[in-house]
């Protein structure tokens, strides 16, 4: 017996809406599994994970408050590999956004600033974030520089230059030495939304702007068209007089203004001042949020609650179950793992193939 | 200036530096050899750093419970040939996006890696011995240099010999280099395009869990979560920067070593530039480098595989 692939004459519509929910069934029975042989009840462990964090409100703001970055970045990222435009340095942009933000944070720190403070600090984090974007996108259009390395080897960059600042000319005086930025104004910081509740703050109601812009964008816009265009059918594209390198510019620009953002405003939010722990991983983490997703800016904000989720349910079992906080990590790996894996039954399917029996050899 | 710059030359041309800059280049060595292969074959496995890192975490944990290095090495290499045949179980058998897929696997090593090292932090092992042959090890320079390396060295040299031996010199690796050219030609021919694809990629696996044992075993004897640091990224790197040669593939890792280290070696002379900088050298290089490449080549990637990083499902 063997399995071959075998293309469907039709993409299954049935299947590109049930793969994500097959994805994270898969996940969840390997996860429970791999409790048992932890010697952990899965049960148990499943209800850590998944319901508690939904039982109260604090941590669902918690999760919502972590979901804010995931989606920002991954709407932009969704842009890029529609059009089959990979963009991996998002934690660089995400970065970048929070060190140009921060900037005037710490240059107005003290003084008597007005409310500008803030929405300046968010359009520098957006154009931090873009510019930085803009280098790999540049290497490519210019000098044909894969932007899969070059995007990547930037969040190196990115982190170090961030660490230099924060131990460097931004230090706190009255920090003890700790390598961070005195603690944020209030007008340069994000406003809580439901003071005295829980952290949820208006970054939140930014991101869901993010997801109906970017809807429209890509639905309704020659842009967008454009993208997927590229994304779909290369070649036609070309000959359609569609410009790839532009695109390559404008996605690349987009999806870093929006780590960007999101940067500046996990920064100036739950954070509230800039260290060098700041990122913790968003940027990668919001790759399979967008395919987890599957690349749609709604799927995208339902995906990222999701992996908010399970970060939340990972700290919360981390306390409760004594799991260290890498298993959330390797969840949301094999999660990733599953998604791809079912999409590729939208397009095929598998067959089994029967050996056709030959003049059988005496086998006793 | 004059003085400063002497030093710099002083450094750069000291035998305990160019030793530095061997034990810094064997792992992009390892890494990037196994990596020609795949690429060479038409897959484009970008996981590399998700396989180095569990291959330092496994061969860590090996090393630590047996007391072995060979063990250890071997923890190392069976951990980055799992996790390859899972990327090459999803593109070969399931037709899936290699970048995606890729990427998928260096976030699932990182995990991994942290939950299999959660145990072992702090924890120090015996670094593997370093060759010591009587009379020629004591030359002076290029005895250290030639005869006093760690084991790992020699086999990194031996793989990669081996490598260009192998593609250039053997029926099978005209083969695995006519798959990826032409995966359809090769499959009309009757040769097992995903056969041939899979043991590459397993074999590219194998190679970047040494490299990256051989970070704990050899380099530093602890495991610290993320200790590959992007070297698996570099490795990547490397294979674009050699064109997909072996001979230019020995050249960009003692390179892409030096630099690696430059950054670490110059700190005693207190040139006034941040670490971080410093420290910033082997990624800004690799961009800058990889621009250059690619420039110089003119039509992006005409040396790459032709049929690199396009999915094959046989018609039957």
């Amino acid at each position: 017996m063997q399995l071959a692939l075998e293309r469907r004459a039709e993409r299954s519509t049935f299947i590109a809406i049930a793969s994500p929910l097959i994805a994270i069934a898969l996940t969840i029975v390997t996860f429970a599994i791999l409790f048992a042989i932890l010697g952990k009840n899965p049960v148990e462990a499943l209800y850590v994970y998944f319901i508690e964090p939904l039982t109260d409100s604090f941590t669902l703001q918690e999760i919502a408050v972590k979901a804010t970055p995931l989606v920002m970045i991954a709407v932009g990222l969704a842009l890029c590999y529609i059009g089959n435009i990979w963009n991996i340095g998002a934690e660089g942009q995400f970065i970048a956004g929070a060190v140009c933000g921060s900037w005037l944070a710490v240059r107005t720190n003290g003084t008597d600033a007005g409310a500008w403070v803030l929405p300046a600090m968010l359009v520098l984090g957006a154009i931090g974030g873009a510019l930085y974007g803009l280098i790999p996108a540049l290497c490519r259009v210019y000098f044909g520089a894969s932007e899969i390395l070059t995007s990547l080897m930037l969040v190196y960059v990115a982190d170090l230059g961030m660490d230099y600042m924060v131990r460097g000319p931004w230090r706190d005086p009255a920090g003890l030495n700790f390598p961070t930025t005195a603690a944020f104004d209030p007008v340069a910081s994000v406003p809580i939304l439901f003071e005295g509740a829980g952290r949820l703050h208006a970054g939140s109601v930014v991101a869901l702007i993010v997801v109906m812009l970017v809807t429209v964008l890509l639905g309704r816009t020659i842009m967008g068209f454009e993208i997927r265009l590229v994304g779909a059918a290369p070649k036609a594209a070309r000959f359609s007089g569609f410009s790839t390198d532009n695109l390559v510019l404008f996605t690349f620009a987009v999806s870093g203004a929006l780590a960007g953002l999101a940067g500046i405003i996990e920064v100036a939010g739950p954070i509230g001042h800039l260290d060098p722990g700041v990122s913790s991983g968003y940027g990668f983490t919001a790759i399979i949020v967008a395919f987890l997703g599957r690349l749609n800016p709604i799927g995208i904000l339902i995906a990222g609650l999701f992996l908010a989720l399970t970060f939340i349910g990972g700290e919360g079992a981390q306390i409760s179950l004594k799991v260290p906080l890498d298993v959330t990590k390797v969840f949301q790996g094999i999660l990733l793992f599953y998604v791809l894996a079912c999409d590729s039954l939208i397009a095929y399917r598998i067959r089994i193939l029967r050996p056709i029996r030959k003049a059988s050899p005496a086998n006793a | 200036m004059l003085e400063t710059l002497s030093n710099i030359f002083h450094l750069i041309f000291s035998v305990n530096f160019i030793l530095t800059v061997i034990t810094a280049s064997t792992p992009l060595l390892l890494a990037s050899s196994g990596e020609l292969v795949v690429e060479r074959s038409g897959v484009l496995n970008l996981g590399v750093e998700g396989m180095m890192i569990v291959g330092a975490a496994c061969g860590f944990a090996g090393d630590y419970l047996s007391g072995s290095i060979t063990i250890g090495a071997l923890c190392g290499i069976v951990a980055g040939a799992a996790t390859a045949g899972i990327f090459g179980v999803l593109t070969l058998g399931l037709a899936v996006n290699q970048v995606a897929t890729g990427l998928a696997l260096t976030i699932l090593g990182v995990g991994l890696s942290g939950l299999i090292g959660a145990g072992f932090v702090g924890e120090r092992i015996v670094p593997a011995p370093h060759l010591y042959l009587p009379v020629l090890t004591d030359l002076p320079a290029l005895g250290r240099i030639l005869f006093g390396e760690d084991p790992f060295v020699y086999v990194s040299v031996a793989l990669i010999i081996g490598v260009w031996f192998f593609l250039y010199r053997t029926r099978a690796g005209l083969v695995l280099r006519a798959v990826g050219d032409n995966h359809a030609s090769a499959h009309a021919l009757g040769y097992p395009v995903l056969k041939i694809r899979m043991l590459a990629v397993l074999f590219g696996g194998a190679c970047a869990g040494l490299a990256g044992a051989y970070l704990p075993l050899a380099y530093t004897p602890f495991f610290i979560p993320g200790m590959t640091s992007g070297r698996g990224w570099i490795a990547l790197a490397l294979v674009v920067f050699a064109s997909w040669r072996p001979a230019r593939l020995v050249i960009g890792a003692y390179l892409f070593g030096a630099v690696s280290i430059l950054g670490l070696a110059l700190q005693p002379l207190q040139l006034g530039v941040p670490q971080q900088v410093m420290n910033m050298l082997p990624y800004l290089a690799t961009v800058i480098v990889l621009v250059l490449i690619s420039r110089t080549r003119g039509t992006a990637g005409s040396a790459a595989p032709a049929s690199l990083g396009v999915v094959f499902v046989p018609d039957r």
